[in-house]
């Protein structure tokens, strides 16, 4: 009778144990293809942008403004200009703002001002950057009843800010406190502290953000919409509309011609490029684990 | 509070009677001039965004948020689809990112060694850093063409008896969007729910395998009722990105004013109607179309802040980095 029992209570506790291992393997199954769900598209992308952009990739695009709506060749010779001038402008205008604020909050932030501060940069890292857009539309592009490559740039630089500054607070809050003492201990102000010890000890991982700031700027598109607009023509002058990668990618993915698709491919895979060159150097250089997210 | 404060002097305080001397009055008038510039930008957003939107606030009054009709030659405005596209598209988006993102952090922390875990978890990272256009033009070309030819059918075909899975699937509509959205805030979610998941206590693991559990028992029992709430954050973190998505959504969603009555159907949300209207748009429309931004604006505000606080409240004490 004992020995019958205990036999079945093997049995039973052989079966359940088996149950449990077949749901935490198959839970691990599901692990592998929820992985597979995540890695698959970012293959797929890349491998389109390569398959369709490649062939789009000639002497003139680089070289010749966008031919007539329709007409073969051409080029995105100003998108590509118009581009680099906005986001070099966006970063000029806002990583100064966006650093000053970064030491504000590192070395004075400790008190309900600093609060206040990294609340508001919490907030602005969160707006839709299409509202951007209406906002710099309606302080600037209403008031000089014209579109402009510079409006473009300070929408850019209001999406930079909070990227660059959160950076630059964190990094400067890695360095070691001792640093700070000796340059105390030296008789050397405040802001000599900052400026020659703390900044330069920081440099390397504020530099990382401000790339990394750029390469989100440099593939954003909904800000410019209203702001820089686009322009069918080069230009160098930025209080005139101006194109962009993005914007044109948007206007030649929306139009019906092949040639246009075509030419879109091969921004889609310059820009893309472009943003995955700056984040692996990043990463190769700084080994952070800092990333750009869009 | 106590250990709060005790922990608090790593950095010197500002004592501004005491310690600063000239040059650091200049230094911290500058700094705290750029700071100042960041608040005055967001205070100025919010107010000058009201002030464009007060023609049409003034005109529709409360009804804009649940009128159905958007007719601007009849000066109706009503934003209802317009929320509803985004709450749908976004909901969807955030259950499905949220899920499949669950899932790969689990694996990336508690499955894979450290070889395979690194170069998975960069290449999702690495789906953050595509632009959004060129997510909305991938998802015109391949992925909306997928949906159509092969992904749509069988939805129809297994879920179509359900009200609202039935329907034409076509190469843009809502389940497009929903779809770029899902792929555009995985690496969001999965980034932070990955470091959340990581910061449960090596020990709680390890109490419970010394009582036999298998890997699933030990994230069911220890890990996942610890991470809940920053996993939820999370979401949270990844539905206000969902929510304020533009230009990738405005490619594949099909834009219609309409309500869109089944899965396939095209809609709009309130960031793809603003970015395909506002260029043509003038007077009370364009204050209408800035009255929808102070909309999105709020609603994303609110989500942020929700989300801060979750993710906030599971981390606190250990380092953290939450990045959009």
């Amino acid at each position: 009778m004992t020995t019958f029992d205990r036999s079945t209570a093997v049995v039973r506790s052989d079966r359940l144990y088996r149950r449990r291992k077949l749901l935490n393997q198959a839970v691990t199954g599901l692990m592998v293809l929820a992985v597979a769900c995540a890695v698959v598209p970012l293959f797929l992308i890349v491998f389109y942008l390569v398959k369709q952009g490649v062939p789009g990739m000639s002497v003139h695009f680089f070289t010749q403004d966008p031919a007539a709506p329709g007409a073969p060749g051409g080029g995105v010779h100003n998108a590509i200009i118009g581009s680099a001038i906005m986001v070099g402008l966006g970063v000029v205008i806002g990583v100064p703002i966006a650093i000053g604020t970064g030491i504000f909050l590192a070395e004075f932030g400790q008190n309900r001002t600093g609060s206040i501060v990294r609340f508001t940069i919490e907030v602005m890292a969160g707006i839709p950057s299409i509202t951007v857009g209406l906002f710099v539309y309606s302080i600037i592009v209403l008031r000089q009843h014209h579109f402009s490559g510079l409006a473009g740039s300070v929408s850019l630089a209001i999406i930079l800010i909070p990227i660059v500054a959160r950076i630059t607070e964190e990094m400067l809050l890695l360095v070691p406190r001792s640093l700070r003492e000796a340059s105390y201990a030296l008789g050397a102000p405040r802001w000599k502290t900052v400026l020659h010890i703390v900044l330069p000890t920081a440099l390397p991982g504020i530099v990382t953000g401000i790339m990394l700031g750029l390469s989100r700027i440099a593939g954003e598109a909904a800000p410019l919409l209203f702001t820089s607009l686009g322009n069918e023509f080069y230009t160098s002058n930025v209080r005139s509309p101006m194109d962009s990668l993005p914007t044109r990618i948007y206007t030649y993915a929306t139009g019906p011609y092949d040639s246009w698709h075509q030419q879109a491919w091969a921004m889609s895979l310059l820009l893309v490029a472009i943003i995955l060159v700056i984040s692996l150097a990043v990463r190769a250089l700084f080994g952070s684990r800092v990333t750009v997210r869009q | 509070m106590a250990v709060t404060t005790a922990n608090k002097p790593e950095r010197p305080a500002l004592n501004l009677r005491n310690r600063l001397k000239p040059g650091d009055w200049t230094f911290v008038a500058l700094t705290g001039g750029s700071a100042l510039i960041a608040i005055v930008l967001i205070v100025g957003l919010f107010f000058e965004l009201t002030n464009q939107a007060w023609a049409s606030i003034h005109h529709t009054g409360i009804g804009f948020l649940y009128g159905t009709t958007w007719d601007p030659a009849r000066a109706t405005f009503g934003a209802w689809p317009f929320i509803l596209g985004t709450l749908l598209t976004s909901v969807f988006a955030l259950v499905f990112a949220t899920a499949i993102a669950v899932l790969v952090a689990l694996f990336l922390v508690e499955v894979a060694p450290g070889w395979l875990s690194r170069p998975v978890s960069y290449m999702v990272e690495l789906l953050a850093a595509i632009p959004s256009v060129v997510y909305g033009f991938w998802g015109i070309f391949v992925m909306g063409v997928f949906i159509r030819d092969h992904l749509g059918p069988v939805i129809v075909k297994s879920l179509g008896w359900i009200p609202f899975f039935n329907g034409t699937p076509l190469i843009t509509g809502l389940f497009s969007g929903c779809a770029i959205l899902t792929i555009m805030i995985l690496p969001t979610v999965m980034a932070v729910s990955r470091d959340v998941i990581s910061a449960v206590p090596r020990s709680q693991r390890e109490g419970i395998l010394a009582l036999g559990a298998t890997r699933w028992e030990m994230i069911r029992i220890a890990v996942l009722p610890y991470a809940r709430a920053g996993v939820l954050g999370a979401s949270i973190l990844g539905l206000a990105r969902a929510v304020g998505e533009t230009l990738a959504v405005t490619l594949v969603i099909g834009n219609s004013v309409n309500i869109p009555h089944n899965i396939f159907a095209p809609a709009y949300t309130m960031a793809s109607l603003i970015a395909n209207q506002f260029p043509e748009a003038t007077g009370l429309q364009q204050s209408a179309l800035i009255e929808i931004a102070l909309v999105l604006l709020v609603i994303t505000f609110a989500i942020n802040v929700v989300a801060r606080l979750l993710v906030w409240r599971v981390t606190k004490g250990q380092h953290v980095v939450v990045q959009e």
